[in-house]
């Protein structure tokens, strides 16, 4: 029993179809609840006042932005060296998911940045790597998009993941690369420093949790849909050539 | 047919390997090319030891520095950006951020002329810090007042 099983298609959507409602509903119970909680039940920052709820939104939609791009990164990687189609098709799954984070992450960072910078938008180097990663994102889908070869066009995107994939480290580490900018530093980090007070970072966690599922819920639902839709490409292609085989015999 | 289609696969790899090594050393190339021109902002030190052009328009980032700030008449005002090691005077006309305030960080936009930094707009830059206001508070009365120099040391350095 082997881990790459799952990359028969079949035996995916069969794998994958019951669990889909769970880890949605599951996705929902987390966001309504780190929502309320983080909206409704915690108090002012010291120096943002109400404005600090809107990292509830911010940060792990902009976690998942990044992470989205690693997790197209890793099932590209797969199809480029072990070709189950899967694979490429979770990553293609994966991109319109992973673009809304980055649309959300720079909406409500624009959204905070008016009264705490007092700007929208500046040319930051975060900021301006995010961009970058958003417009990687589009590009990628418009690649699958344009070539009408889905093998060749999994080949061509999985380059553009690889070479993408330097944005999604830049915007991560961007604030620790060039200290001279306007975003602050990571809040969240693994080191043992403490930026987020508890009673912002437990919701804040729930939060995280919540989007990753969301996340993951939404990849499974629509690899799922790409498998049915190239099933059902490759039936129809089986009819048309059946068609003509027998409207060909007689004549 | 298994190791021909194995030596293939290890192709593969040794192709995607080859990649990563290229755009690492790409990337680590463009970084180092521009490591003095992507900065966002300059600090007081750098604008202190090579000054810049009157006509030049750039961003000068630091601490607002404590009992510096002067309101005039409107919206002007005047204070002092410091990096520890030098401060440069800066004026300003126009609407200040929310956070703007002495000891905490800012990022203005403008000219240095006479050794005066004209600001045409100001950011105020914000820490990674997320604390309650009433644990603030209750630290400041029991004695123990969050120090914001120690706070936006770490953010002008970030």
């Amino acid at each position: 029993m082997s881990l790459w099983e799952y990359a028969n298609p079949k035996k995916f959507t069969e794998t994958v179809t019951p669990l889909i409602p769970w880890v949605l509903g599951l996705a929902a119970i987390c966001l309504v609840a780190s929502l309320i909680w983080g909206v409704f039940f915690t108090p002012e920052d010291y120096r943002q006042g109400a404005t600090v709820k809107i990292i509830y939104l911010h940060v792990p939609s902009a976690l998942m932005a990044i992470n989205a791009w690693f997790m197209m990164l890793v099932a590209s990687l797969i199809w480029l060296v072990r070709r189950h189609h899967v694979s490429a098709l979770a990553a293609k799954a994966a991109a319109p998911v992973g673009m809304v984070m980055v649309l959300i992450a720079i909406a409500t960072g624009a959204i905070w940045g008016k009264p705490m910078w007092g700007t929208y938008w500046a040319w930051d180097p975060r900021l301006t790597s995010f961009l970058i990663l958003f417009l990687f994102y589009l590009g990628y889908m418009a690649l699958w998009a344009a070539v009408d070869d889905a093998d060749t066009a999994a080949d061509l995107t999985s380059v553009l993941c690889i070479v993408g994939s330097v944005f999604a480290v830049l915007s991560r580490y961007a604030v620790l690369f060039w200290n001279q900018g306007l975003h602050q530093g990571a809040s969240l980090s693994l080191d043992a420093e403490e930026h987020v007070a508890d009673v912002f970072y437990y919701p804040l966690l729930v939060s995280i949790a919540g989007f990753v599922l969301l996340f993951l819920g939404l990849v499974l639902l629509r690899t799922r849909s790409e498998i049915a839709l190239r099933r059902a490409a490759a039936l129809d292609r089986r009819a048309e050539a059946r068609a003509a085989a027998t409207t060909g015999e007689p004549a | 047919m298994s190791g021909f289609k194995s030596l293939k696969k290890r192709r593969r790899i040794q192709i995607i390997a080859v990649t990563f090594v290229a755009l690492a050393g790409a990337t680590a190339l463009a970084g180092y090319a521009m490591r003095d021109g992507i900065n966002y902002f300059r600090s007081p030190t750098q604008v202190a030891e090579a000054p810049p052009e009157p006509d030049e328009v750039f961003r000068l980032g630091g601490l607002v520095e404590d009992g510096s700030l002067v309101r005039g008449q409107g919206t002007q005002i005047s204070f002092r950006v410091t990096d520890g090691s030098y401060e440069i005077p800066v004026i300003y006309d126009g609407i200040l951020p929310d956070l703007f305030e002495e000891n905490q960080g800012m990022i203005g936009q403008g000219r240095y002329i006479n050794g005066t930094f004209e600001a045409i707009e100001i950011l105020a830059k914000h820490d990674e810090d997320y604390q309650p206001r009433e644990l603030t508070k209750a630290l400041e009365e029991a004695g123990h007042p969050v120090d914001p120099a120690a706070a936006d040391g770490a953010a002008v350095t970030n």
